[in-house]
């Protein structure tokens, strides 16, 4: 090729460049150098910021469990629902972390069943993220039951009631959609783990780690019928969460839409929702990834800038989508005719809240992701940690304009009241953040946070013709100065 | 390769079956103990201060139901008698009137105290129950009761859960009667018609449709 690109003028050459692909490894990292990069990161003497972090995480993660004690204690009055916000911020809380995550199992499942190999160095950390945030949003239902002890009525098991529950309610699908993607999420999670724990296990040098990492092995020792059993395993539970990507939040908007209350009842919220979930998650997830490469800055050789661009991405694409869905609501209460649906919207747009929740929620959502069509935007990873931190809050926002400035102005103005969340609402809401933060310090610190033998995989030695030539592979040498681990 | 595991851990999975085993049975069997509610357990039979018997009282001489519950078809709650009712029968000079075992209900006649009976049969606050509706529709004690006439000391015979209410509220032609038999403990149907039969067509003519929906008993 290269004796050809001198008669080639340069809008050629630079269309050649743009279609070859670019390594997911960068600085042509060995299989050996993965390996020995993220086992040091468990290895290593535990550093001084992590327990700086602990010790903020940890008494908030605390401030959590002490609000729930005591609503359980004292009872759900504690938080500021009523008449006619029956649900407020316990129900927005729910649908923004189940949202928060979504990006995991979109990475781990949809992109592998796609054959997309940038998935491989940011999905262990985006499954255990889902899993933290799941963790986090299931606080939510089963305590603002009210009697908690009384949460097992959801379950359909024979009782002495002689009752089921009913199976026609969306919040009945709910649990079961909610449960089923936890345990889906962990089974996939864990299985993705098996070879790197192995990898872990062997390489310990205390008996008490090799121990632990040994039951957590499960006896792995990588051989070749155990790697086949391995990757149908893995593919089966790709086919299985890949449904549940879009089934999960599906049924979560159907809380919402099989009722009959203005603003709610309508056909769009399951994509809508969809979309708002991933748009979510993967903002949750670069906010959480960026700073691991800032911390151990060799990560960028595995989390590259390419991996922060094609994420911007889908945050772009599905910030959009989620920008049509806002405009389209509002289209359809105007053109749709129904008093009521557009005193809805023109309640949220007008009324009270309106600057506060519903103006900040079209600006996080719907303005400021378009900035991500700027290739500056993706590639500044201090502008993209920035700007994904609107859709953060943005979609906080937006559960909260769904459900508490549509409960607060329903059908009776005689029943028109404004929520206003109590301390304990605040606190438990500040509290889950400690305790998704807490999951995931302790996540870093003692799991591999890469899949390394996936990452192993999408390496130009993994490739059974590397060495035979060709114009896409760069030879194994190491650049000078690079780290020699 | 080294082994990873210490010799000690070959028999951990089995001590750990056996002490999760052990640990979870505990718990089970005390959530199942402790956790069922006392009013839905069949066989309670507390000591009362007079150990009144309905054998003697019903079935060796007779007496009807209503002689002392005898608000039942007229009220929702079926009233334990009262005092006075007893000393109709056992006031001073009557009937066994010097028997020990009848100290609680004289002591009560002389002080104005009633007896303190120990409650069997416990509806919770939560739901409503109607003894004039159920009586008045051929529903009778017994169906919930137990034969009472045989007993010596009253003690729970059903368990009364609210699965036990909707087995009859779904299907309560396995239950219904005609309403002369409803205080007649020993009543049986006549061989020649089934059970099913008669209450099909009470449940027929008297349009008996108990409700089995939550706000039929939760109101």
């Amino acid at each position: 090729m290269s004796d050809t690109t001198a008669t080639l003028d340069p809008a050629t050459i630079r269309a050649n460049e743009e279609v070859t692909r670019k390594p997911l490894v960068l600085n042509q990292r060995t299989m050996g150098w993965i390996s020995n990069y993220v086992s040091s990161i468990v290895e290593a003497k535990t550093p001084l910021w992590w327990y700086i972090a602990m010790g903020v995480t940890v008494p908030m993660m605390l401030m959590c469990f002490g609000c729930l004690a005591y609503l359980i204690s004292t009872g759900v009055g504690v938080w500021g629902n009523n008449h006619p916000v029956a649900w407020a911020w316990d129900i927005t809380n729910f649908v923004f972390w189940i949202g928060i995550g979504h990006a995991g199992t979109l990475i781990s499942a949809i992109l592998f069943l796609t054959r997309q190999k940038w998935r491989t160095s940011i999905n262990r950390a985006a499954e255990a993220m889902t899993l933290f945030a799941v963790v986090c949003a299931g606080i939510y239902p089963a305590l603002h039951v009210g009697r908690v002890w009384m949460a097992w009525f959801l379950a359909p098991v024979p009782n002495n009631m002689a009752i089921w529950p009913n199976f026609r309610s969306p919040l009945l699908w709910d649990v079961f959609a909610v449960s089923t993607y936890f345990t889906v999420s962990v089974l996939f999670w864990y299985t993705g783990l098996i070879p790197d724990l192995a990898t872990l296990r062997d390489r310990c040098t205390t008996k008490l780690k090799k121990f632990f990492y040994g039951i957590a092995a499960l006896g792995w020792r990588g051989g070749n019928r155990q790697w086949r059993h391995y990757e149908m395993a893995y593919l089966v539970l790709a086919g299985l969460s890949t449904p549940l990507v879009l089934s999960v939040h599906s049924v979560v908007s159907f809380d919402f839409a099989t009722s009959v209350v203005p603003g709610w009842h309508t056909t769009i919220f399951p994509p809508y929702f969809v979309a708002g979930a991933i748009f979510g998650g993967f903002a949750m997830v670069l906010t959480l990834m960026i700073p691991a490469a800032w911390i151990w800055p060799a990560l960028k050789d595995l989390i590259t800038p390419g991996h922060v661009d094609k994420m911007c991405k889908i945050i772009l694409l599905t910030g959009s989508i989620v920008g049509y869905a806002y405009l389209m609501e509002l289209f359809i209460a105007w053109y749709g005719a129904n008093p009521y649906e557009r005193a809805a919207f023109w309640y949220r747009a007008t009324g009270v809240g309106a600057r506060e929740f519903y103006w900040p929620m079209m600006f996080c959502n719907v303005i400021v992701p378009q900035l991500f069509w700027f290739r500056w935007c993706r590639y500044n990873w201090i502008a993209v940690w920035i700007l994904v931190q609107f859709p953060n809050a943005g979609m906080w926002y937006e559960r909260f304009v769904i459900i508490g400035t549509t409960l607060q102005h329903d059908f009776l103005p005689s029943a028109w009241q404004l929520f206003h969340p109590t301390w304990v609402d605040i606190c438990t809401f500040i509290g889950t953040f400690g305790l998704f933060m807490t999951l995931f310090l302790l996540f870093i610190r003692f799991l591999p946070m890469i899949c390394m033998f996936e990452v192993k995989a999408v390496l130009p030695e993994a490739d059974p013709h590397y060495g035979e030539g060709g114009d896409r592979e760069a030879l194994p040498e190491l650049p000078s100065g690079s780290e020699e681990y | 390769m080294a082994n990873f595991f210490p010799k000690w851990t070959n028999w951990l999975p089995l001590k750990l079956v056996i002490c999760l085993g052990t640990v979870g049975g505990a718990l089970l069997a005390g959530v199942w103990y402790y956790f069922t509610p006392k009013y839905t357990r069949v066989g309670y039979q507390p000591d009362q201060p007079v150990p009144f018997s309905h054998k003697i009282h019903v079935e060796q001489l007779g007496m009807d139901c209503r002689y002392c519950h005898s608000f039942v078809e007229v009220a929702s709650h079926s009233n334990v008698p009262t005092t006075q009712t007893c000393i109709t029968c056992h006031g001073s000079g009557k009937v066994q009137s010097d028997n020990p075992k009848l100290t609680a209900v004289v002591n009560s006649w002389e002080s104005g105290n009633p007896v303190q009976w120990n409650r069997i049969h416990q509806v919770p606050d939560y739901a409503y129950f109607n003894h004039a509706v159920h009586v008045n529709r051929g529903v009778s004690c017994y169906s919930c009761h137990g034969d009472v006439s045989a007993m010596e000391v009253v003690y729970q015979h059903e368990p009364q859960s609210m699965a036990w209410c909707l087995e009859c509220h779904r299907a309560p032609e396995n239950h219904l009667r005609p309403p002369e038999e409803v205080f007649n403990m020993k009543w049986k149907p006549v061989a020649s018609v089934s059970q099913q039969d008669i209450g099909k067509a009470f449940r027929k003519e008297w349009d008996v449709n108990p409700p089995t929906t939550c706000g039929g008993c939760h109101r």
